[in-house]
């Protein structure tokens, strides 16, 4: 709780946030139409290490200003420490999540795909006339 | 139980040490019971909202091609432009704000001030209305103007650079005479004419089918139920915070609060909870619109 704070300090504090998060909003959407193509005629980060790292920024900010809002609107910065670590920690949970579930959208997809080749397959029918398969010659078989 | 240790737990943050935490009387978290739970809550939101956003990860990394945000979503109210994400822009101001004049209520609270509660409170009341509002224009322009439903998604994405063809098989031409072409990536919103769906021919020019004749095809249609649910999910939230910072509002007006001298903390647990609901808003914004 914001106990520890002037009025004046507290007004001050909602100004900042208001700049902060009004500011990083702009950068981050001025970057993605950059990465998109929208803002410089040619210029754009679609493929390769410019879309990585267009990626990791819009990541990034967004996860700044999640902790903006939870330390200083939700006064999370003024809480104990207990209570900021039983509601932190468990969200940690989430970062395997996004790494399992993430590897099995990739791996349905590969999945979709393989399926889709095989039955576009072009499959050569047997030459020679007669079926052949795995059979053996007629004459290994044992006729009483 | 001394009463000031419940009320005004926080005053008495620096003078408590462990020691005397053991003995009893002073509550661990520091916080109300009201309090704590909401935090509990909004933590189960969380993983709720977590869980909705990672799947739309998966389906997204499971599908070959998938519907470009810029493209999607580039309609305004009253102009007739492609605006990329301008609307959304708009709509994560309204909610930025909405959140800051929260945080001044909550301020106004704690100094027993019922009036600067109430005032900051109507304007919070304000943003949220509007941001629904724009909801509501976002929704029905993808629904009735383009068609996107749960199980429909007409937003494509080309698999590879070709042309349009006409009905007789000949190539589309432009207004100039320039072969209708398009190139590997490129978005195409499929449109309805007289109820039914005009499906474009087209002839593949490079790629695996390169040469071969197809019809486009509608976009992943995961996508129509992941927007629909996850951003009605989102504002099903922001309709239910109104309803609850209204009867608030009304209370604080009322000097249900003042009688309470806990520094209007009904008005504190109400905006942990709006403030929740921008929060979510970033992660919807970053994955729906930025990525």
């Amino acid at each position: 709780m914001a106990g520890h704070q002037t009025y004046e300090e507290q007004k001050a504090l909602v100004f900042k946030g208001l700049m902060l998060l009004g500011a990083i909003t702009i950068v981050e959407v001025f970057i993605a139409l950059l990465a998109k193509g929208h803002m410089i005629h040619g210029v754009e980060f679609k493929h390769g290490f410019g879309h990585y790292l267009y990626m990791a920024l819009m990541v990034a900010f967004s996860l700044y200003k999640a902790y903006f809002i939870v330390f200083y609107f939700m006064h999370m910065a003024y809480e104990v420490r207990g209570l900021v670590l039983s509601v932190l920690l468990p969200t940690t949970l989430l970062i395997w999540a996004i790494i399992a579930f993430f590897q099995e959208g990739g791996a349905w997809g590969a999945r979709r795909e393989l399926i889709k080749q095989k039955n576009e397959e072009v499959v050569q029918p047997a030459t020679g006339g007669k079926p052949t398969g795995y059979l053996l010659p007629g004459t290994t078989y044992f006729k009483g | 139980m001394a009463d000031t240790s419940v009320t005004h737990a926080h005053e008495t943050h620096d003078e408590v040490n462990d020691a005397q935490l053991w003995e009893g009387g002073t509550p661990p978290m520091r916080a109300s019971y009201g309090k704590l739970m909401m935090w509990y809550f909004l933590v189960s939101d969380a993983f709720t909202f977590a869980g909705f956003l990672i799947a739309y990860g998966a389906l997204r990394f499971s599908m070959p091609t998938w519907p470009e945000p810029d493209f999607v979503f580039a309609s305004f109210p009253f102009v007739k432009a492609h605006w990329p994400l301008v609307f959304v822009t708009v709509m994560t101001f309204i909610l930025i704000f909405s959140s800051v004049t929260m945080v001044r209520a909550v301020q106004e609270g704690h100094r027993e001030n019922s009036r600067g509660v109430v005032f900051w409170m109507f304007l919070t009341i304000l943003g949220g209305a509007s941001f629904l509002g724009c909801q509501a224009y976002e929704w029905t322009t993808l629904i009735a103007a383009e068609n996107m439903t749960v199980s429909q998604n007409p937003f494509g994405r080309h698999i590879a650079d070709g042309v349009y063809l006409n009905a007789d098989g000949s190539e589309a031409k432009n207004d100039d005479g320039s072969a209708k072409t398009f190139k590997n990536g490129e978005s195409y919103l499929l449109h309805k004419h007289e109820g039914k769906f005009d499906v474009p021919t087209l002839r593949y020019t490079s790629g695996p089918y390169a040469g071969q004749t197809a019809q486009a095809e509608f976009g992943p249609k995961a996508f129509g139920a992941l927007f629909f649910f996850i951003t009605g999910f989102h504002g099903f939230h922001v309709f239910s915070g109104v309803l609850f910072l209204t009867i608030i509002m009304l209370n604080a007006a009322g000097g249900l609060y003042a009688s309470r001298k806990n520094g209007y903390e009904m008005v504190e647990k109400i905006g942990l909870y709006w403030h929740f609901v921008d929060l979510v808003w970033v992660f919807v914004f970053l994955v729906f619109y930025l990525l």
